[in-house]
């Protein structure tokens, strides 16, 4: 194997939880076991089998193999429980797994907290210090950074006062700029840029990609914010139930995260969209489609999707074109209708409405994406708002006489194309 | 569980579940000794802050445990204290013993007092156990000063006559029963982290043990017997002894029972960190 370009190797590990109290019953189990041991027997409280919950054990991580190369930005999403933090718990060396062999190529810090080891009676300058010693810094290291790290945090002017005093968003400030400073390697966040101010987050997530880009540092990163992952990240693995769920690209992780939480919700006839659901990354700040209305959500095959969109812009715009990519649940892209012409915009806000066609859809529930874009003279793309995903909406099987018999999509798939022509 | 290897300036670390036992990794906890540090002096500017007294009470206190002690001990129980003056005795005796026990007392709960801690960051986890002892270390220079002004008093007046020459051996003496307190507060706190039994026996185990320990009556005071044989092979008791010698000029030193001291604290040092080793692994699991 290629170690030069490995910075982390994952095999075959498991993580076991006991569940429940701690107590004289377990002392009884644990002489049990180290009795059977003693005696070269087989441990009779190892439970055996894949099942998660065993007893009153629990596999937090159950068989995880991974590899992550040098200068990679891993993102790993999951919904709570699937074994992320336990994951992260286990490459900072808090824990150590039940079985299976980690190798880590290069220093590796982590963040699993924002300011792990910071005491509130002592000022923000002993407070680097300290929480750099922790992280793993020299002393003289520190001296040479303690300039740049004040100046990133925007606590100058506290820096010599006990960060009891601190607001929580300046000690988030002050934490990140130390770990921000660290020469490691490989770094691990879990979930940490998600109490500093707006702009903060974004200073440090450019921070992150600097540093990734030019000094070619892996990034693992857990969150639930999927705009942060989107910025951050370049690659993204969805865990579920201790296990690795899906290894790929981005968009497709998030779209499979998202499905599933989504899927447990009620499909609505009216959205309203803030900040936190947009694509930043992809959209501009003066155009943006707050509201989403359609006539119903539930169709039947063939009928017609009237959706009434609201749009503000700051920007007296002309021939916007509108995208609506059409998903399946679990985040594959079926198909896309584009708008037929150009819509113009005048500064402020304007209704707009569409018809989509859903002839061709079989019964099943779907997504649609929505993308507002711009072509240049150079047919170039500039997408002015994405929201991923726009709305829900479901085909039932009802009144289908288009078909003799029953679809079952698992055949025959989710579209229906024209009849084939008999031609003799 | 983790090895670092530096050649070719690459790091590599393996994490396995298997864990070889006598993996003391030293090297690792004297890569972190700035943090060793800086722990250290947490824990003074810590505990002082927002006290009207502040450091004061770091001489007040052991001075109140001292005057204690020669009223009760010296006052009316008439404890003889080997022809020392007895606040001198008692001062000196309590210095020594506070840095012991306290030593003992914090490492005891290294694990249950930091969980928080060690359960978001990795670093080598000794370093809490050794700024521990730097610490009492610390206080005892603190507590030392009215022992010295005591003993100036006393020397001019010429009731005291320390062993000019084996002065030197004080700091040996505080190095051993560092490692004393060390090796057992790490053990228990290793077996606290499942079973919280141990962690209740401690509070009254060190008194215990400082009435077993020669702190507040002088060996010489015993006569031969099991009680005294017992004493002997209490670590602890051979550098107290040793510690009066050079301090106060009296003291009961037996060089057989310091070896045997020292074996016992070696072994039990090295126990220590072998199981602490073990248990830090995965002690965030039951803790």
């Amino acid at each position: 194997m290629d170690n030069d370009r490995m910075a982390i190797q994952i095999a075959g590990v498991t993580k076991q939880y006991r569940l429940g109290q701690i107590g004289s019953g377990t002392l009884t189990r644990d002489l049990q076991s180290w009795w059977a041991r003693v005696r070269g027997k087989e441990d009779p409280n190892t439970k055996i089998g894949s099942k998660r919950i065993t007893g009153d054990t629990l596999m937090a991580l159950n068989g995880i193999d991974l590899t992550i190369h040098k200068g990679e930005r891993v993102g790993i999403i999951g919904r709570n429980g699937a074994g992320k933090s336990t994951l992260l718990k286990l490459l900072c060396r808090v824990t150590a797994p039940t079985s299976g062999e980690i190798d880590i190529y290069g220093r590796i810090t982590s963040m699993l907290e924002v300011g792990t080891g910071f005491h509130g009676e002592m000022t923000g300058r002993e407070n680097i210090y300290m929480n750099g010693a922790i992280l793993g810094m020299k002393k003289e290291e520190i001296d040479r950074k303690i300039e740049d790290i004040i100046e990133f945090s925007e606590v100058r002017e506290f820096i010599d006062t006990p960060v009891k005093r601190y607001s929580s968003g300046m000690f988030v400030k002050l934490a990140f700029a130390v770990a921000a400073h660290l020469d490691s390697e490989i770094m691990i966040m879990d979930e940490v840029l998600a109490v500093g101010d707006v702009t903060f987050q974004k200073k440090c997530l450019e921070k992150m990609r600097q540093v990734s880009d030019s000094e070619g540092r892996t990034i693992l990163y857990v969150s639930h914010n999927m705009n942060t992952i989107r910025k951050l990240c370049d690659r993204c693995i969805v865990l579920d139930e201790g296990m690795v769920f899906y290894d790929g690209d981005v968009e497709t992780a998030i779209g499979i995260y998202s499905s599933d939480a989504i899927g447990k919700e009620k499909m609505l006839r009216h959205y309203y969209f803030d900040e936190s659901e947009r694509n930043l990354y992809f959209s501009s700040p003066g155009f943006k489609i707050t509201e989403l209305m359609l006539n119903k959500s539930c169709f039947e095959c063939g009928e017609t999707i009237s959706v009434t969109m609201k749009v503000n812009s700051v920007f007296e715009l002309e021939n916007v074109r509108f995208r609506f990519v059409l998903t399946l649940m679990q985040g594959d892209k079926l198909g896309t209708m584009f708008s037929e012409q150009g819509v113009d915009f005048p500064i402020g806000e304007k209704e707009i409405a569409f018809s989509l066609d859903t002839t061709h859809l079989m019964p099943e529930k779907y997504r649609v994406h929505v993308i507002a874009l711009l072509l240049d003279e150079f047919e170039k793309e500039h997408r002015l708002d994405c929201l991923l995903p726009g709305f829900l909406f479901e085909i039932a099987d009802v009144n289908n006489q288009h078909y003799p018999g029953y679809w079952n999509t698992q055949n025959t798939g989710f579209v229906r194309l024209h009849d084939a022509k008999i031609r003799k | 569980m983790e090895q670092y290897n530096s050649h070719s300036d690459e790091y590599h670390i393996h994490i396995s579940a298997k864990h070889k036992l006598f993996d003391l990794k030293l090297k690792e906890v004297w890569e972190y000794r700035d943090l060793i540090w800086l722990f250290t002096k947490q824990k003074f500017t810590v505990y002082y802050k927002q006290t009207i007294l502040g450091p004061a009470w770091l001489i007040l206190n052991p001075l109140i445990t001292g005057l204690m002690y020669a009223f009760v001990f010296g006052g009316i129980a008439k404890l003889d204290t080997d022809g020392v003056p007895g606040i001198l005795f008692y001062l000196s005796g309590t210095a020594l013993w506070t840095f012991f026990s306290s030593s003992l007392t914090k490492n005891a709960e290294a694990f249950t007092a930091n969980a928080k801690l060690f359960g978001k960051v990795y670093f080598p986890r000794l370093t809490m156990p050794i700024s521990n002892v730097l610490s009492s270390a610390i206080e005892f220079c603190f507590h030392f000063i009215p022992v010295a002004i005591f003993l100036i008093y006393y020397v001019i007046v010429g009731k005291v006559a320390p062993n000019w020459t084996a002065l030197a051996v004080i700091p040996l003496c505080l190095f051993h029963l560092g490692l004393i307190g060390l090796g057992f507060g790490i053990i228990i706190s290793s077996l606290t982290t499942k079973y919280r039994d141990l962690s209740i026996v401690v509070g009254f185990g060190v008194t215990i043990w400082m009435y077993a320990t020669p702190v507040v009556y002088p060996l010489s005071m015993l006569e031969e017997g099991w009680m005294k044989n017992a004493l002997l092979f209490n670590p602890a008791t051979m550098p107290i002894e040793l510690y009066r010698y050079a301090l106060l000029g009296r003291g009961t030193v037996q060089p057989f029972y310091l070896g045997i001291s020292w074996i016992t604290t070696i072994t039990v040092v090295l126990l220590g960190i072998a199981i602490f080793n073990k248990v830090e692994r995965s002690f965030m699991d039951t803790v």
